[in-house]
């Protein structure tokens, strides 16, 4: 019985070291250099793979980093500015601080807002349903609903909401990776700047048609009136193809598009609540 | 419901066949060979099939339910298959607890935990089986007397059992033959065996009422049936003093069966008619290999499950014609 | 033993309710829209503008490239605007809007019912009439006529066939128009045959029509070159590919043309709208369309004009039933299902089907069970199982190289799956996108 064992215990050991040796001379032999910066900056990475840089994944972008002349044009969007800063350290370059930036879902049809006209019953994806026909309300831009921003999301930066039928973008979550912005066939999300306390004004709306037909399939549509062009004193707001657009790079968040809007598509985000003016509020007792 | 029109993508129609049409087809195609093993194993077959099906659809019911947390799917059919199937394969004496454990191991090892129904690699019943032949071998092949109807405690061999320890022992054929059924028994029935193997006759009608309403297609069933007999005649030809007449591998054993039953299963078997002939034809290989020179009397439990792990390799190879290609 | 095509196929109910209905001249709508993009290719360009009083037949939007064709006036009275509206997609799409006053057609149109036998054209005047008149694929498939008669450098047509099949459940506007206008189908055959410079034509007619079948092949025998064979029923065999290898027995290569069989296919419809094109002067601004359910009051065959709302046919069809839910543009394999019922009759619309709410659901989608039955009815010999997969989980590149291409569309996949997977809406988004990926690798 001992006899057995210990052949067993020596001829597999014989076989380990064997093999270690064999191991060890075709790793010599095979060895191939790599810059050690390369696993530096990628262990400074967030390993997310999320390929919101543009790159296949984070070792690619760690290699194009180091093989880069400067990191201008380089910018890991989830790490943010802490990261690349400590990859610029590593390379000795000089960082280059970015804009953070969030996902905006700019539609805001939901149920309650924008009636259905019709009920799509075939394969749950928007991709499928947008290839089928425009959509189950009159609105052929607006959000679909299936979900396919929802599910190209890695960091559950997205809440369905099935039953409002328009996902919202958790910003605290969101990383600004633009998976959702090429998975919406309704090219409906935009990657804006983040203010501070994610603080934000944007028109909720990209329908492009004529006011009448848009106020007629969805009652926060964009109408492209230019009153909010006109109240802008920052020149933020344009209006093309019926359609205002608000640039986040512009906007100083007064807010004051916001109540002229005759249909309410400008939304504003995480401000504090508004004072009810004088006026207004001698309006509201009166009513 | 809203009035709105509903839109979907083409086609708007859809024929009448669904999932649980077909496994019902093939519960009605067992009936048969079921009834017959009541009439030759008396109630006790009644009994281990009654506790396989309802232990296979409990479990199914718990492990969806409570582990995989989905809408439990015990209706469809295919649970009530596995347990059919898995009571076709042991002894009509077999204890009940050991068939519990065997539907765990089919439906919660060979179904669910690859994700349930069509996204298993192995047919689940045999995957109870073979789990239950390697766990408890003794009570796996302690096959009850014939009885007409009572079972006394007794147990004998299978033919297969007989003709490997004969042949082992170095018996000639001639005489091993003594001990065997003659082929109108084996074809009818009148043989030990696992609990739904026996009647080759009813087990083929059952087959074409499949083929009848295209449950299965020919290719399978035909081309392992082929295999087993080439070369089971081959070899008997050679010496018909150590190889058994090819007759005695097709109608004794679980050949029909599985052939017929287990192996057409449509989610472990390829999906073109060229690639079924290929897997039928490895299993006939496997399965004879196994009768003839391996350490177990039958085989095509192992054969079937062997094949059923090259079904995606075959799936990737054998591509159906295409249209104005070569 | 009839003649069919080899591989897959499936036989879904016929239901076809009209067939023994005479094709009836639909009322002129009050108003009617013509989508300037009828066809398949570029859009026409409009040539009319607000307050134009147009005639019927007359041209109003002109033909923009070689793969385009000519729109015509399917009334008269005044043009009311020149705009948008959705079409079957959802999608607006440029038309013309005509308010209908009276019922003029252009002078050069013969109006009477007398059939014109004879025709002394060589087949330049023949294709650049039938191009003039703004000929399209009258199946469905909208394919501009005159494209097809001009065959590509190197390749000689051989053999015309002409698609009686018909293997869409519940439409008959083909049998109709067969059994009604059998010996102008015939005429226009000939003028086809003389465009292309071929000897030989064969009506290819599924046997669930045996009237048409005995009327044509009794006709044809006046004519010269034209024979009648009868298909074995089997979806979808009026689809090019398959009606050719049913009747000559060759088969398309993959992503090659028709002619490279040496034949060419055209509906009877449109060699119905050839015989008036040249032969009447008429342009196609009018077709048949069948109306059809099972709940329809009145189900019918209708002469209508381009560009008349569906919600016209469903009012003389006896108005829409209470439980229909869904209305579909086309059969019920291959055709559109419509949100609205404002969407135009088009020159691609063989027929109008409402089905009732527990038809129109489909139902829930159950996991695969690998049975295989869609490899077995493709007609194309691919795996749609495997390619709903690989697009489902967007690996095109395994897409392209399992021939997603191939794919005709027919739906005898979704059709035929015991599961009701949505096989044939994930292969067509993967079909869009491998498109997308080899055009852009193209450039």
């Amino acid at each position: 019985m001992s006899i057995t064992i210990i052949y067993t215990i020596a001829t597999l050991s014989i076989i380990g070291i064997f093999a270690a040796v064999v191991l060890y001379f075709v790793s010599r032999k095979f060895y191939v250099y790599e810059d050690p910066r390369i696993d530096e900056v990628e262990g400074q990475l967030p390993a997310a793979n999320c390929g919101g840089c543009g790159y296949a994944g984070c070792r690619a972008f760690a290699e194009a980093c180091v093989k880069a002349s400067g990191l201008d044009d380089l910018n890991c969007p989830v790490g943010g500015n802490d990261t690349m800063n400590t990859v610029a350290k590593i390379l000795g370059m000089e960082s280059v601080k970015k804009d953070l930036r969030t996902a905006f879902i700019r539609c805001n049809g939901t149920c309650d807002h924008r009636p259905k006209t019709s009920q799509y019953d075939g394969a749950s994806t928007c991709a499928i349903a947008a290839s089928v026909y425009s959509g189950e309300s009159d609105c052929q831009w607006g959000c679909l609903g299936y979900g396919d921003c929802f599910d190209s999301c890695d960091f559950d930066a997205i809440e369905l909401r099935s039953d409002m039928g328009v996902p919202k973008i958790i910003d605290d979550k969101c990383v600004a990776c633009g998976a959702c912005v090429d998975a919406c066939p309704k090219n409906l999300i935009e990657l804006r700047k983040q203010s501070p306390r994610n603080r934000k004004v944007v028109v909720a709306c990209m329908n492009k048609d004529k006011g009448g037909v848009a106020r007629k399939a969805c009652a926060v549509a964009c109408i492209g009136c230019t009153k909010c062009e006109k109240e802008c004193k920052f020149d933020a707001i344009t209006i093309e193809n019926n359609l205002a657009f608000i640039d986040a790079d512009k906007c100083k968040l007064c807010r004051k598009c916001v109540p002229v809007c005759p249909t309410g598509s400008i939304i504003e985000e995480n401000f504090p609540p508004r004072k009810i003016k004088v006026e207004e509020k001698s309006e509201l007792q009166n009513s | 419901m809203s009035n709105l029109f509903t839109v979907s993508p083409s086609p708007h129609v859809h024929s009448a066949e669904t999932t649980s049409k077909i496994m019902y087809r093939v519960v009605y195609a067992m009936i048969p060979a079921l009834l017959w093993s009541v009439f030759v194993f008396g109630l006790d077959a009644l009994r281990v099939t009654l506790i396989a099906i309802v232990a296979c659809l409990a479990f199914e019911y718990v492990i969806q339910k409570y582990l995989m947390k989905i809408k439990p799917m015990i209706t469809d059919g295919s649970a009530l298959i596995t347990g059919i199937l898995l009571a076709f394969n042991v002894p009509a004496n077999l204890p009940w607890w050991i068939i519990i454990i065997g539907a765990l191991a089919a439906v919660g090892i060979g179904k669910l935990s690859f994700g349930g129904l069509g996204s298993n690699i192995f047919n689940p019943a045999l995957v109870g089986r073979v789990f239950l032949l390697i766990s408890f071998p003794v009570q796996m092949t302690s096959w009850p007397v014939l009885s007409e109807g009572e079972v006394d405690g007794l147990t004998t061999a299978t033919p297969l059992g007989i003709i490997k320890e004969g042949l082992t022992s170095g018996t000639p054929v001639s005489q091993i033959a003594q001990d065997l059924p003659s082929s109108t028994d084996m074809l009818l029935g009148q043989m030990s065996g696992s609990l739904g193997e026996i009647s080759a006759l009813l087990l083929i009608l059952g087959g074409v009422y499949m083929l009848i309403k295209k449950v299965i297609t020919w290719h399978i069933p035909v081309s392992v049936i082929v295999t087993v007999a080439a070369i089971a005649a081959l070899f008997w030809l050679i010496d018909p003093e150590r190889y058994v007449n090819p007759i005695y591998h097709i109608l004794t054993g679980g050949l029909m069966l599985g052939a017929i039953y287990m192996a057409t299963d449509m989610v472990t078997s390829p999906m073109t008619p060229k690639g079924q002939l290929i897997f039928g034809a490895g299993i006939g290989i496997i399965t004879i290999s196994i009768r003839m020179f391996g350490a177990y009397p039958e085989g095509i439990s192992f054969a079937i499950l062997i094949m059923n792990a090259f079904t995606p390799l075959i799936n990737n190879y054998v591509k159906p014609k295409r249209f104005g290609g070569n | 033993m009839l003649k069919t095509f080899k591989i897959g196929g499936v036989h879904p109910p016929e239901n076809k309710l009209t067939s023994g209905n005479p094709i009836e001249i639909l009322p002129l709508p009050k108003t009617v829209f013509i989508p300037v993009a009828q066809h398949i290719g570029a859009p026409a360009v409009p040539l009319v503008k607000k307050g134009d009083a147009v005639k019927a037949g007359q041209l109003i939007a002109k033909s923009s490239s070689f793969v385009s064709t000519n729109i015509h006036s399917s009334v008269s009275g005044t043009v009311k605007r020149v705009d948008f509206q959705a079409d079957s997609s959802g999608y607006p799409k440029q038309g013309i809007y005509v308010d209908v006053q009276g019922d003029e057609w252009l002078e050069e149109i013969d109006q009477s019912k007398d059939l014109v036998k004879t025709f002394d054209f060589d087949s330049e005047t023949i294709v650049k009439k039938i191009q003039e008149a703004g000929i399209v694929g009258l199946g469905g498939a909208t394919f501009p006529t005159h494209v097809k008669l001009i065959p590509p450098k190197g390749m000689k047509a051989e053999v015309l066939l002409i698609n009686g099949v018909e293997c869409e459940p519940y439409l008959t506007s083909d049998h109709r128009l067969m059994l009604e206008k059998p010996d102008e189908i015939l005429i226009g055959i000939q003028l086809l045959m003389k465009a292309m410079n071929v000897e030989k034509a064969v009506i290819g007619i599924e046997n669930n029509k045996p009237d048409a079948i005995k009327l044509l092949s009794e006709k044809a025998k006046e004519y010269k070159g034209i024979s009648v064979t009868a298909l074995k029923v089997k979806y979808p065999q009026g689809g090019e590919k398959q009606l050719i290898k049913a009747v000559t027995g060759k088969e398309v290569p993959p992503g090659g043309l028709p002619i490279a069989t040496g034949a060419v296919v055209n509906n009877v419809g449109t060699a119905f709208a050839v015989y008036e094109a040249i032969q009447k002067n008429k342009p196609l601004f009018e077709r048949v369309v069948t109306i059809t359910g099972k709940n329809v009051a009145k189900p019918s065959n209708f002469l209508v004009r381009i560009g008349t709302p569906t919600s016209e046919l469903l009012e003389a069809a006896g108005g829409m039933p209470e439980n229909t839910g869904k209305i579909i543009s086309g059969g019920p394999m291959m055709g559109r299902a419509l949100a609205s019922i404002d969407v135009p009759v088009t020159k691609g619309t063989s027929g109008v089907l409402l089905m009732q709410k527990e038809e129109a659901k489909r139902d829930t989608v159950l996991a695969c069970i690998r049975c295989s039955r869609c490899v077995s009815v493709c007609p194309m010999g691919l795996e749609p199982y495997l390619l709903m997969t690989l697009s489902e989980k967007q690996i095109f590149d395994r897409c392209e190289s399992n021939h997603i291409m191939d794919c005709i569309e027919c739906g005898s996949c979704s059709y035929t799956c015991p599961s009701d997977r949505p096989l044939l809406d994930y292969i067509r988004f993967g079909k869009g996108k491998v498109g997308q990926i080899i055009r852009s690798r193209n450039k």
